[in-house]
């Protein structure tokens, strides 16, 4: 074996081969069967895909590296289903290029926030953490609210995630941007599009508490209302699984 | 730096150059309207910048053939110190955010300097800065010795020196203005990803050119290491960066994968980082400067030879273990967990090695701070890649997971064995490659050993505390059968930790400090006595000249 060793350290360009052989195959064997074998993700026909407001909140999420303290990803643990809901299914992020998992968690899990508290409560922590929770650590957002959102390009956006797989129809990508209005405009002549498109269970509010205008805070805050509720599929998964004990 | 590339380079130098500012301008014009068009315009300034250097020097005479009887180690130079500089950055920036969660109001208003932001400014400064370029440098360094060939040739180096920095440049500033991919360790967009791939195929190629040109019959340990680096880290970041930008005209993309397939490829790429980026490569250094430094020959060849293999196999199954009790199959986070404790074999072969290397040469670490400082690199090696695979167990990683156990390790890994096996090869190549005695004060690398050192242990100390005590207190349940605890009380008792971490960090911050200006203090040292040798005309590189003119 040592032999051989000495012949291959020997050879610059069989040694190049042996690491890309070697280093390879790790890698396949555990990525390549999670896009063949279906049980990998569940079925869960009520999945739906994030409005353009959502998805541009999502981004919103992003740039500000939320993810480096919050996790979007609930174990199956039984403390962390009884603190923050059902343990997460792969299916809840189907549509998210990139997922959003995280892995650490210096402030609590996101992927069940949608719905716990209100709006203002939101617009309130963006703004100032410590004017509702004293102790966080949390950064402010104060520049959220006062921020309007770009909201030109999201047919663009749309049309890009349509690229990597993501549902979204013509229809959709067309009225992009007339949808981010309609959703934080609740009263304006486009609300109406967004239920039509995204389903009547779609949050449409003036997130920010202004309904005259669409600012960051507006996108941010109607990201975190739909995390967890894209889907009911974890809640059932739950409750059957409650069934099933004798 | 200039006067010593030939003729011919200088001018393929100012054609790389204005292809670099032309795709700049485009990405400028292309980006207008979105935030894209200040990075084409960092690029086509960065590269306008220096062709102002290079059309300075195009008619310095040119470098005679007797360069090619010496080795090329400009490159070197320039890399170890632009590696201190991002250290002291990186580390000073880390530092910073570790206080924001001590004074979370310390960010101004300023959106850039919100922890979310500064945050990969931190991560890439030290892991891509400093660790990148310390391993160009030496790498450089080592590959031409071992081999015993000259770099093939004197544009190239700097092409791959100078177009990393400025990936390195644009990632760091792409933070601050809000531009990232989200993917832990992998944050640049699209086109800085696109450029990374570029440098590196030239910085594998300059490898490859030099190893079929060398004297020796075997190809140095050291050398395999440098090439799993390379060409992994090729591997990984094209596979994990596979996206669609929204338009040419935008800095934004997303991501190819999604859900459970991108959290497995994220985690494949994110722990191969650690296995390739800050493992392999610095493998490379510690088996060529460590021997060296201590006078010894490497304590066992076949050693070398199965924990190479070892690491290079098994570290790419082993990135599941990040997703433990998560959406992902658990035959996946079984596979990743059985790889992950069988890597202690190889890992700490490789540690061994090190230490049993310096058997008969102990006296030269009780005396030498810079042997002491490898020596001690390969003790936190060994001892964070124990704590590694035990916390890649199902059951230890649902305690340890989320929670700043996991930050612990990786600065026990980072600052214990990745920085201080660079600060080692970096003391140990300075005066070597500017042709000096020893470093300016050896009582200045001697402080920065025991600054390093106690920073360190302050710091994992503080996080392995407050990472149990979080996992504990997550868990902990009444007699009644509910959670003892809610989440802001874990949070509170964070923050006696949260202080003593930023203060430990803060020591190895002042260390880096200390170590860059007896680096630089060095150079200076070793310029004076150059301006001070030759006090006569140059009249050899005048009268080829002429000849060349004949």
């Amino acid at each position: 074996m040592f032999g051989i060793h000495q012949k291959l350290e020997r050879n610059a360009i069989g040694f190049v081969v042996a690491i890309i052989v070697v280093s390879s195959i790790g890698g396949f064997m555990e990525i390549a069967p999670l896009f063949t074998i279906d049980e990998t993700v569940e079925e869960a026909p009520d999945m739906r895909v994030y409005t353009p407001l959502e998805l541009a909140g999502r981004n919103i999420y992003i740039r500000e590296g939320c993810y480096a303290c919050h996790s979007q990803m609930i174990r199956t643990l039984r403390d962390e289903v009884e603190r923050y809901g059902p343990y997460s299914l792969a299916v809840e992020s189907k549509y998210d290029h990139p997922m959003l998992w995280g892995s650490k968690r210096t402030g609590p899990d996101l992927a069940r926030i949608g719905g716990k508290y209100s709006d203002a409560w939101h617009v309130a922590h963006l703004i100032n953490p410590r004017d509702v929770v004293p102790e966080s650590i949390m950064p402010a957002y104060r520049w959220l609210a006062e921020t309007p959102l770009k909201v030109n390009d999201l047919s663009d956006h749309l049309a890009a995630q349509r690229v990597v797989g993501v549902p979204y129809t013509d229809e959709m990508i067309a009225n992009a941007t007339a949808d981010a209005y309609g959703q934080a405009m609740p009263d304006g002549p486009f609300a109406a599009g967004v239920t039509a498109r995204y389903g009547e269970a779609t949050n449409v509010r003036a997130f920010d508490g202004k309904p005259e205008r669409v600012s960051e805070m507006d996108a941010l805050v109607a990201y975190l209302q739909v995390l967890g509720r894209l889907t009911d599929a974890a809640h059932q998964q739950t409750a059957s699984t409650e069934g099933a004990k004798p | 730096m200039i006067s010593e590339l030939t003729r011919g380079e200088r001018r393929l130098a100012l054609a790389v150059l204005t292809a670099v500012a032309t795709f700049g301008l485009a990405l400028a014009i292309a980006g207008r309207g979105d935030i894209l068009a200040v990075h084409g315009g960092l690029i086509m300034a960065s590269a306008v910048i220096l062709m102002f250097f290079v059309i300075a020097g195009f008619y310095a005479p040119e470098p005679g053939e007797e360069r090619l009887a010496q080795y090329y180690d400009t490159p070197t130079k320039a890399g170890v110190v632009l590696a201190m500089i991002w250290g002291v950055i990186g580390m000073g920036v880390g530092d910073w955010v570790a206080w924001l969660l001590v004074y979370p109001d310390m960010t101004f208003d300023a959106a850039w300097a919100s922890f979310g932001r500064l945050r990969p400014v931190h991560t890439s400064g030290v892991i891509f800065g400093f660790g990148g370029n310390a391993l160009i440098a030496t790498s450089f360094h080592v590959l031409q010795r071992t081999s015993r060939a000259r770099l093939p040739d004197q544009f190239s180096p700097w092409f791959v020196l100078v177009g990393y920095n400025l990936f390195c440049l644009i990632a760091a500033s792409g933070y601050l203005l809000g531009i990232t991919q989200s993917k832990e360790y992998a944050e640049p967009e699209w086109y800085a990803d696109l450029w990374l791939v570029v440098v590196w195929v030239v910085y594998f190629s300059i490898y490859l050119r030099t190893l079929m040109r060398r004297q020796e019959p075997h190809i140095y340990v050291a050398n395999w290491y440098y090439m799993a680096f390379i060409l992994v880290v090729a591997i990984l970041h094209i596979v994990n960066n596979l996206a669609v930008p929204i338009s040419f005209g935008s800095a934004k993309s997303y991501s190819a994968f999604s859900g459970v397939q991108d959290a497995m490829t994220q985690w494949w790429y994110g722990h191969n980082a650690v296995a390739f980026f800050l493992t392999a490569g610095f493998l490379g250094m510690m088996y060529y400067y460590l021997p060296k430094r201590a006078g010894r020959p490497v304590f066992s060849y076949r050693m070398s030879i199965l924990g190479f293999w070892g690491i290079t196999f098994m570290y790419m199954w082993a990135g599941s273990h990040h997703l433990h009790y998560t959406a992902l199959p658990q035959w996946v986070q079984t596979l990743g967990m059985t790889f992950s404790i069988m890597l202690i074999v190889p890992s700490w072969m490789a540690a061994a090695n090190a230490l049993l290397t310096l058997n008969g040469a102990w006296h030269k670490v009780r005396d030498d701070a810079t042997l002491r400082f490898m020596m001690l690199a390969a003790v936190f090696y060994g001892l964070s890649t124990f704590e590694g695979s035990f916390m890649s167990i199902r059951a230890v990683n649902s305690l340890s997971h989320y929670t700043d156990w996991t930050v612990g390790h990786v600065h026990a890994g980072a600052l214990g064995w990745v920085a201080l096996i660079t600060f080692g090869s970096i003391y140990a190549v300075v005066p070597w490659v500017w042709k000096r005695p020893a470093m300016y004060s050896n009582k200045l690398v001697e402080v920065h050993f025991w600054l390093s050192l106690a920073g360190t242990l302050v710091y994992v100390f503080a996080m392995w505390n407050s990472g149990i005590i979080q996992g504990l207190m997550w868990r902990t349940y009444n007699e009644g059968g509910t959670l003892a605890y809610s989440f802001i009380d874990s949070l509170v008792a964070m923050r006696p930790y949260y202080i003593a971490r930023a203060i430990g960090g803060l020591l190895f911050v002042i260390g880096a400090v200390v170590g860059l200006y007896n680096v630089w203090m060095t150079i200076r040292e070793a310029s004076a006595e150059r301006a001070d040798a030759p006090d006569a005309p140059v009249v050899p590189a005048l009268a080829r000249s002429l000849q060349a003119g004949e």
